[in-house]
């Protein structure tokens, strides 16, 4: 790794913006993946290492405005424990359930998950099928600008982001669904723990006189990216969920992945876990 | 050459003060500048637990942590845990269970069980079981592991 010279743990997000505005810097969170990431060399280091864990206004989860805003810094232990993410966003507390290992939640932060733009990201796959966005802070003493991006945006490579060099990952924001909402999540992997998904899918929609609407299909670890499928989302929208239906549904998912061989599985395997897991949660999501 | 920060942090309730470099781990720093060897080193990335320590009462994996991140807060050893009166209590299970063989995972388990009990002393089978996913045992099969805590977190009434 690049040498690190500098070392930056503020206390306040106007100070560790200021700090990103004065040159490039590396951002630590729960260093989960940063560390094995330093040490293979994986990642090019800038010359500063920003810890922003001292930074309190960046952790917690609220409910506002019909939304869940969850801080960047909030840990995946956290987001796990919280009755606003177990009874507002199912299918995140379903991924934070199964993320890593009880040490690694502890200290892994949601930020340092979406940042880190894997894509096999576990928490990017339900939140993109919640509709979830980003806020991007810059600035510093003088002022702090916000932006906000919907997530499938910021997402723009593996271990790519849109985040300028002088931002920083500060909230996520989940619209809390409408009622009669329904979803599911299934990440598959080869044991329980500790795993990197070999593919991750997420469905969710309002179930209505037997078809789905505002249907949200997201797919991990098929594609440079986790995505959204928004052909199939369009299928899924135009009529009952019938057979001849979920058939076409998963025709779309197929033309709106890219798997890659690697020693998780062939691109043909995850192909077929795709198609099959898929008509799996269809199916299951509106019986008959 | 690498930046040197020098941190301050309560190690097993004392405080200390110590200059590591930058991109040293929390696991490095204890095993090779404060001589605390109780804490393993198994796979460098998060995977096997055996580098497991409590950090502001959170086990996390010391090996994925930044020394310099140590700075101000709490942090329990299995030398620490050890001298507790539920140390001994685990520490005794262990050893009446078989449940410790070459002894490598066995500080890393100690302080996940801690964690485990902490957060819900009366954990189910299945509970101890999910709470020590992050945790490898290359030697017992973990059913004599799991029994240990089991006793501890269900004592029997006869006091066998
Ligand atoms: S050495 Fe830290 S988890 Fe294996
Ligand atoms: S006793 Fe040897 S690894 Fe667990």
């Amino acid at each position: 790794m690049a040498e690190l010279r500098n070392y930056a743990a503020p206390r306040s997000l106007a100070e560790a913006l200021q700090v990103l505005a004065s040159g490039p810097a590396t951002v630590l969170a729960g260093g989960t993946d940063l560390m094995p990431q330093s040490r293979s060399a994986r990642v090019r280091f800038a010359p500063t290492l920003l810890n922003i864990q001292g930074v309190a206004e960046l952790r917690g989860v609220r409910r506002r405005d019909g939304a869940v805003e969850i801080g960047a810094l909030t840990t995946i232990a956290t987001l796990r424990d919280d009755p606003a993410v177990r009874n507002g966003a199912p299918v995140l507390w379903q991924a934070c359930d199964h993320f890593a290992s009880d040490q690694i939640r502890n200290a892994a932060t949601i930020g340092g998950n979406i940042c880190n733009a894997s894509p096999a990201g576990d928490t990017l796959v339900p939140l993109l099928v919640l509709d979830a966005s980003v806020v991007l802070a810059s600035g510093g003493a003088a002022g702090i600008h916000e932006r906000r991006l919907p997530l499938s945006e910021f997402l723009t490579g593996p271990g790519r982001t849109a985040r300028r060099p002088e931002e920083l990952l500060v909230e996520v924001r989940i619209p809390v669904p409408a009622s009669g909402w329904v979803d599911r999540y299934v990440k598959f992997g080869t044991r329980p723990a500790l795993d990197i998904s070999t593919i991750a899918l997420a469905l969710g929609g309002t179930l209505f006189d037997g078809r789905l609407e505002n249907a949200r299909l997201a797919l991990g670890a098929v594609a440079p990216t986790a995505i959204r499928a928004h052909d199939a989302e369009r299928v899924l929208a135009e009529g009952p969920l019938d057979r001849a239906r979920i058939d076409r549904v998963v025709d779309a998912a197929d033309a709106a992945i890219h798997p890659i061989s690697d020693v998780r599985a062939s691109d043909w395997y995850r192909r077929e876990l795709v198609h099959n897991l898929l008509r799996r949660i269809l199916t299951d999501v509106c019986p008959n | 050459m690498s930046a040197l920060i020098e941190i301050e942090f309560r190690l097993n309730g004392i405080s200390r003060r110590v200059t590591v470099p930058l991109q040293m781990s929390a696991l490095e720093m204890l095993r090779d500048m404060m001589g605390q060897h109780g804490t393993k080193y198994g796979c460098g990335e998060g995977e096997c637990g055996a580098c497991t320590i409590s950090v502001d009462h959170r086990t996390v994996n010391s090996c994925l942590k930044f020394a310099v991140d140590c700075n101000g807060r709490d942090i329990q050893t299995i030398e620490g845990l050890a001298a507790t009166p539920f140390g001994e209590n685990l520490n005794r299970a262990m050893v009446e269970h078989g449940a410790v063989q070459c002894g490598f995972c066995t500080p890393g388990i100690m302080m996940q069980a801690q964690q485990v009990l902490t957060d819900n002393p009366d954990a189910s089978p299945a509970q101890i079981q999910r709470g020590l996913e992050g945790n490898l045992c290359r030697c017992t099969g973990y059913r004599k592991i799991l029994d240990a805590i089991e006793a501890v977190a269900h004592p029997s009434p006869a006091g066998d």
